[in-house]
């Protein structure tokens, strides 16, 4: 594996293998020394195209864990701005011989595109609304370290899949490894056929969190809630929010999920959010878990030569 | 030069498979040109006059030239992607011996001045003969009609709003009456502006990709709506490019009415679908978009049965600058000229569709149309012709196409069936060379 753009196509052992290094990669973190040297001196340049503090801070903590020396490259202000294609921008960081590349972009495809210019590693964080497969093995993680397996589960992924890159993700994820997708939604908020992909589809809550083991929210852009695909947040809220009311219809054991950052009051309750069941904070230890894992891997270490 | 006047003196084209689509006349024989016009076509016609020449046409298929209705070039105002000389030299290279240059250049092409230019760069520059189409709506803006009956006069062979549709019912209403006092033909493609705002054909492989889709229904309302404006109208009508089975479905039953309408499909759509996208390829992003199997396979049951009149390349160059970008970004379209006819045959190699059908779609079809009095073999008419060998095989290599932009579906694709010569008014403007 060189490059890691999406998790279609991934098989559950490659990904099985992914989560069992994150796993120890979870005790490296939580040493006083949080220091590997695995790839010590290797260069990663971290390239988002879009804001996202919380992401790139977790690749950045990752990468530095690792011992390689990480760049983050401040998009809104460099010459990408100033008309230069992202096709320009590849040639001109390719001149600086990174190791690894972790991009975001608003449009699907973007990371595929750099890889095939790229000499080194691509690891996608986020393309438009195809995928965000760090998020995905997070995710996946986080779940296998509270249930113990992946396999046999009923995950409920709740809200904007229409748009959602960590909801396709995900669906690929969880298909592979053995568990039961349900996605509910508004029917505006469903892209076509998405059931083929791999899911259940479900237009209210009340009828698809029953047997859930899981219950993934996802994050409505506010640009969304103003009448193009619902009419506002407080009728979103209504009948798509994750409330405790509704919290009890899953099972009693369920865990509360969000990619974050979450808007309280739109997609989920404060006190859910914050709950007993909320495994949310987790959620972020386990991203630079799992990121450390993909950059060893995607470099090759621990490879029989 | 000047591709007006003939060549003068005979020309004997012999031992040729003589195919007249017009006619239906397939026939081995002779085929007797002077001063680039047809003079007649026969069996061991005598050799041509003193000064004449006689070529041997090999048993090859010799056919009227073919006439593309739906060409993009860059000039005026975008002459990196394509020039009137080099849309030219693609068009000679791929057979098409008259084509209809869409107007949405910069400037448009919405008034006489323009349309002159167009029409005098053409003559000079060209090889091939390039008719102009005029706008409907002056800037392509869809609100103010252009006017049609001096650009009718000044050369327009139809009126369009090239890859924009007149989303304007009344506007749109109003040109086709209009355009009926002038017996003019007003054509367009069919897109909803908003519904159709997607990159790729709505469905599966645009929700796994996450792309944003657009759906069959931004063709065939649109569509529909202006079968209904033809009917009140009673204008003439020609929809440039299809894309759905129920597109299909919609013609046939507006033909079954009695409706003066004909239809247009681009190579595109009946020989790719959307799985042809794969890794987020932008060179096959094209407008109307690919769509799955079950209707690119309408779209040739509709040139097989007669429902789809015209295939045409909807030959659309775009360079670096709007295609080297993620696909959601990049621009629709792609080259089309130099492929017509080799993928076009594809549907005669692999679809049954009878050679004679591929033929016609591509010469008399659309001249008849746009009124022109060629893509036939009748006494009189321009000797615009080519020699081709159905089941040549090759493989096309994007360094070799004439046009200035590359941006072909087909790179490295294999076909069976090329132009070996193209022929404007008797002249041999293409000659395609042997490679060993």
């Amino acid at each position: 594996m060189k490059h890691l753009l999406g998790m279609e196509g991934l098989s559950p052992r490659d990904i099985t293998i992914l989560l069992d290094r994150a796993d120890t990669m979870v005790d490296v973190s939580r040493q006083v020394e949080k220091r590997r040297s695995t790839l010590f001196g290797r260069t990663l340049i971290n390239l988002f195209f879009e804001n996202s503090t919380r992401t790139q801070s977790s690749f950045e903590i990752a990468g530095k864990r690792l011992g390689m020396d990480v760049v983050n490259m401040a998009v809104q202000t460099s010459s990408v701005k100033k008309g230069e294609t992202l096709l320009d921008t590849a040639q001109t960081l390719n001149a600086m011989r990174p190791d690894l590349l972790v991009v975001r972009h608003s449009a699907a495809g973007a990371a595929a595109l750099l890889s095939q210019k790229l000499g080194c590693g691509v690891i996608n964080a986020g393309d438009g609304a195809h995928e965000h497969p760090t998020q995905a093995l997070l995710d996946a993680l986080t779940i296998r370290r509270s249930k113990g397996t992946l396999e046999g589960l009923t995950v409920a992924i709740c809200g904007d899949i229409a748009h959602s890159r960590v909801a396709r993700s995900n669906i690929h994820l969880l298909n592979a490894m053995g568990a039961r997708v349900r996605l509910i939604a508004p029917s505006t908020l469903l892209p076509s056929r998405v059931d083929e992909l791999g899911a259940t589809v479900f237009r209210r809550m009340e009828d698809g969190l029953p047997g859930c083991d899981v219950v993934m929210m996802l994050r409505l852009q506010t640009e969304r809630m103003a009448g193009a695909f619902v009419p506002s947040a407080r009728e979103y809220y209504r009948y798509f929010g994750l409330d405790s009311a509704r919290v009890r219809l899953a099972n009693r054991d369920a865990i509360i999920m969000h990619p974050g950052p979450m808007n309280r009051g739109v997609e989920i309750a404060s006190d859910i959010a914050d709950g007993v069941q909320s495994v949310i904070v987790e959620q972020v230890e386990m991203g630079v878990a799992v990121r450390m894992a993909v950059m060893e891997a995607l470099m090759g270490v621990g490879e029989e030569a | 030069m000047t591709a007006t006047k003939g060549k003068p003196g005979q020309q004997l084209y012999r031992n040729a498979r003589i195919m007249d689509p017009a006619t239906g006349l397939d026939m081995h024989g002779d085929l007797l040109v002077q001063n680039g016009r047809i003079v007649r076509t026969g069996k061991d016609l005598p050799p041509p006059k003193k000064d004449g020449t006689t070529i041997d046409c090999q048993g090859h298929v010799l056919t009227p030239g073919l006439v593309d209705s739906r060409v993009f070039i860059g000039e005026p105002g975008g002459e990196h992607r394509e020039t009137i000389k080099t849309a030219g030299k693609a068009a000679a290279a791929g057979g098409v011996t008259t084509m209809v240059m869409m107007p949405d250049t910069s400037p448009v092409v919405d008034d006489v001045s323009l349309l002159e230019f167009v029409r005098k760069t053409a003559k000079s520059k060209s090889k091939v003969r390039i008719l102009p189409a005029a706008a409907i709506t002056r800037g392509l803006m869809g609100q103010e009609m252009t006017e049609f009956g001096l650009l009718r006069d000044a050369g327009a062979v139809a009126f369009t709003d090239g890859h924009k549709m007149v989303s304007d019912a009344q506007v749109m209403r109003r040109a086709l009456t209009y355009a009926g006092d002038f017996d003019a033909l007003i054509m367009g493609p069919h897109r909803d502006a908003s519904l159709g705002r997607g990159v790729m054909n709505a469905g599966l492989n645009a929700t796994r990709m996450g792309l944003s889709g657009i759906p069959r229904e931004a063709e065939i309302i649109p569509l529909e709506r202006d079968m209904r404006l033809v009917a009140m109208t009673k204008g003439r009508f020609h929809a440039s490019s299809l894309s759905t089975s129920d597109s299909v479905d919609v013609i046939a039953r507006a033909k079954d009415k009695g409706l003066d309408v004909s239809a247009g499909v681009a190579l595109a759509n009946l020989t790719l679908n959307e799985t042809d996208i794969g890794d987020y390829r932008t060179f096959f992003r094209v407008s109307p978009p690919l769509r799955d199997e079950k209707d690119r396979l309408a779209m040739v049951e509709g040139i097989k049965n007669g429902t789809l009149d015209i295939i045409c390349s909807n030959h659309d160059p775009q360079e670096e600058d709007t295609k080297r970008l993620p696909f959601a970004e990049a621009a629709d379209g792609a080259v089309g000229l130099e492929t017509l006819l080799a993928a076009a045959l594809r549907l005669y190699h692999g679809a049954d569709v009878p050679l004679m059908r591929v033929l016609e779609c591509l010469t008399v079809a659309p001249a008849r149309r746009l009124g022109l009095k060629c893509g036939r073999l009748e006494k009189g008419a321009r000797a615009d012709l080519i020699l081709l060998d159905p089941d040549y095989p090759w493989v096309l290599d994007d360094n070799e196409l004439h046009s200035r932009s590359r941006n072909t579906p087909f790179q490295n694709a294999r076909f069976s069936g090329r132009v070996l010569k193209t022929i404007v008014l008797g002249r041999t403007v293409f000659e395609l060379k042997e490679r060993h």
